[in-house]
């Protein structure tokens, strides 16, 4: 006579009340999965569209211009600069504002109407294979076209246009050479941003953070002493992570690795200040994990480690300036893939030191105002 | 030179601190002398926590005026924070630390020097008798030692004036006595201590006592005056036990006697408050008239829990009073 779901009334009952009352989890559980939908989905376009391109124009004449008004009329480049030498032409590749960049020789036009073929070279930043081989099927299909346009027009047979691809960086193509330096920024959120939110939610659930309060610690103490043993262990691991890349996946490093380090140092900073900015929000360690992995989605989806930012819709590709795994990502390629050196990326390093000092000013006073005086 | 200091370890005049609308703490003042226990009292949400927050800094006060060891709180909160102990309720501890290591972080924060925390530390160790649990990890200590170990931390800097918020919460009776005693020994060397606590018999240990409810001291004195107040023994009423077995029913019964104010259970006899004409024969004899059985009835002075209840009344209806002269105030 034993009944065995005895009790399952009253417990669907207060569960469903459970449910209600924690509104907070139930958000995150059904938002979290329609955020990811959305990102995947409006995210990714596999036609990779309007890639940053450079343009060296030695020639300057009428059909050098024509075959640039190609370039722009396609969707695949979007001209972000002009620039009048080799040497800024390459800059702005290694510095990763551009990933393409064409250079139409001096000769150009002269060889053109000298009905001789014309070369047009092709510089592609290799380190996203899908962005590269994009890059190199429609300038050689620009240069096909071109060439026919002109050989109809001129009744003459030869090929005109003779696009030259060259592929910079990873030129074979490597994926470990390309996921693993953004890698980096995803994994340093791990021993950063988690820690420090949960070593200060922590004290927050037994009370020990209360007890400091009346003590003469003050704040900003309490703050830098918490923070600097996770920058120490936020570095180590940094360390720890580039040789075995290094060693282990076989990534040659082109830039210098004391550089890569010393600019880790601001990401790191924005890490941290984002895990105390979570602490002053969360009451628990549950809720704390909940924060911390909203900030994990962007920096994977947003910052162009999975898939390149040229591909995201404008409004996510807007979203992705707000995003400091985007700037540390350019980073590390850069110096990893690209060679980049202090003067390419000084300003992805100074994006993150105001983003780092912003966030640690809102996370103080929130903590002032929220924590201590609550 | 000053004389034998005799400024109050603690002086609130007219506290007020209020959250948007609320009012949380409203005009609360009392004095502080050095080498009281001052037990603060009130039930959960009445503002004890926000008035030590008030006293020890962290909140500033909406009006009135503080000061803590002589220290004015609004113009040096932290100087405050220097010369005072804390420990919170649930201790406070680092349970992933060692005692030794408990200890010494909190010497630290409080700035001792090298060979100075060492002696304190051993002083502590010693007075506490935490010597075999040394090495140990705060963790695996029970309720008590955590305790001791707190008040250890709390007092590494040798604070004339220490704030204990709920000391004796969820410890065991032996563990508490012993605690008390602590206090009485430490109080004995001039240190004031402020305890806040929900046990009856802890207020009456104390020598000065402060009732709070709903942000308003309604109770300020020893436990002897209080027992004294005339709002407590209103003229022509006096208090009695009844001790009886069936004490339920007594209850009931004695619920129905005309002179019987108020009554209450109290393990296994009745606390009541009745009119001086009702003498104790009548009353056995009314109570024996309704079968109770009467074991004994005897007068009693009023205890510190009768003192705080008869007050919670008298003031719950001046409120309801003032709340319908004026009545615009919303219903709270």
């Amino acid at each position: 006579m034993l009944n065995p779901f005895r009790g399952f009334g009253a417990v669907f009952y207060k569960e469903t009340l459970h449910v209600r009352r924690d509104f907070a989890t139930l958000f995150f559980s059904l938002i979290i999965p329609l955020l990811q939908m959305f990102l995947l989905g409006y995210g990714i376009d596999t036609n990779i569209r309007e890639i940053n391109t450079v343009v060296y124009n030695a020639d300057g004449r009428r059909e050098s211009r024509e075959l640039l008004e190609r370039f722009k009329n396609s969707d695949t480049f979007r001209i972000y600069r002009y620039v009048r030498n080799d040497r800024d032409l390459n800059e702005a590749i290694i510095s990763g504002k551009c990933r393409v960049g064409v250079k139409i020789p001096v000769d150009y036009s002269d060889k053109l109407l000298h009905q001789m073929p014309a070369q047009v070279l092709i510089l592609i930043d290799g380190s996203d294979s899908s962005v590269a081989g994009q890059a190199i099927n429609v300038s050689t299909a620009i240069g096909l076209d071109e060439s026919l346009r002109r050989a109809l027009a001129t009744s003459d047979s030869a090929f005109a246009v003779d696009m030259r691809p060259k592929v910079l960086f990873n030129p074979d193509s490597r994926s470990p050479n390309f996921f693993l330096p953004g890698l980096t920024a995803v994994l340093l959120l791990n021993v950063t941003t988690f820690l420090t939110a949960f070593s200060i939610v922590r004290e927050k659930e037994r009370g020990t953070l209360e007890q400091l309060f009346v003590t003469p610690v003050r704040p900003m103490g309490l703050l830098l002493g918490k923070l600097l043993p996770y920058l120490g262990i936020g570095f180590f691991e940094l360390l720890m992570i580039v040789t075995a890349m290094r060693f282990l996946f076989q990534v040659p490093i082109h830039g210098n690795v004391f550089l890569l380090a010393f600019l880790s140092l601001p990401y790191i900073f924005v890490s941290l200040s984002l895990g105390i900015l979570i602490s002053s929000k969360a009451t628990s360690q549950a809720h704390a994990m909940q924060l911390a992995f909203l900030t994990i989605l962007p920096s994977i989806f947003f910052s162009g480690y999975i898939f390149p930012r040229e591909t995201m819709p404008k409004f996510f590709y807007f979203i992705s300036y707000f995003v400091p795994a985007t700037y540390f990502i350019n980073i590390t390629r850069g110096i990893i893939l690209r060679g980049a050196g202090w003067v390419h990326l000084w300003t992805d390093a100074l994006a993150l030191f105001v983003m780092g000092s912003l966030l640690l000013i809102i996370a103080a006073r929130r903590f002032h105002d929220k924590v201590i005086t609550a | 030179m000053p004389a034998q200091d005799t400024t109050p370890a603690i002086t609130a005049g007219h506290l007020i601190r209020r959250f948007g609308n609320f009012t949380a703490v409203n005009d609360v003042s009392f004095t502080v002398q050095k080498g009281e226990i001052f037990g603060f009292l009130g039930p959960n949400g009445s503002g004890k926590t926000t008035v030590i927050k008030m006293l020890t800094g962290l909140l500033p006060l909406s009006a009135g005026e503080a000061t803590v060891q002589g220290i004015n709180v609004r113009q040096d909160p932290e100087a405050v924070r220097e010369n005072i102990g804390y420990m919170s309720q649930n201790f406070s501890l680092y349970s992933d630390l060692t005692v030794e290591e408990n200890l010494t972080f909190y010497g630290r924060v409080y700035g001792l020097n090298e060979q100075n925390l060492r002696r304190r530390i051993n002083e502590i160790v010693e007075l506490n008798g935490l010597r075999p649990y040394y090495k140990r990890l705060s963790a695996q200590l029970s309720g008590g030692w955590k305790q001791r170990l707190a008040l250890g931390c709390a007092m590494l800097h040798e604070p004339k004036l220490v704030f204990l918020d709920e000391p004796t919460a969820g410890i065991d009776p032996v563990a508490r006595r012993q605690l008390w005693d602590l206090l009485f020994d430490l109080s004995a060397h001039g240190v004031t201590f402020f305890v806040t606590t929900h046990y009856m018999d802890e207020a009456e240990r104390c020598s000065h006592v402060a009732y709070i409810y709903f942000g308003r001291v309604i109770a300020d004195g020893t436990p002897d005056d209080l027992r004294q107040l005339p709002e407590v023994n209103p003229p022509g009423t006096y208090r009695v036990e009844i001790s009886a077995l069936q004490v339920t029913q007594a209850l009931r019964a004695a619920r129905t006697i005309r002179g019987i104010r108020s009554a209450t259970i109290f393990g296994q006899s009745i606390h009541a408050q009745i009119d001086d004409h009702l003498d104790l024969d009548h009353l056995r004899k009314q109570l024996e008239q309704q079968g109770i059985h009467v074991a004994e009835i005897r007068p009693l002075a009023p205890s510190l829990e009768d003192v705080f209840v008869e007050l919670t009344f008298r003031h719950q209806a001046q409120q309801a009073k003032q709340t319908v002269a004026t009545p615009e105030v919303p219903d709270a």
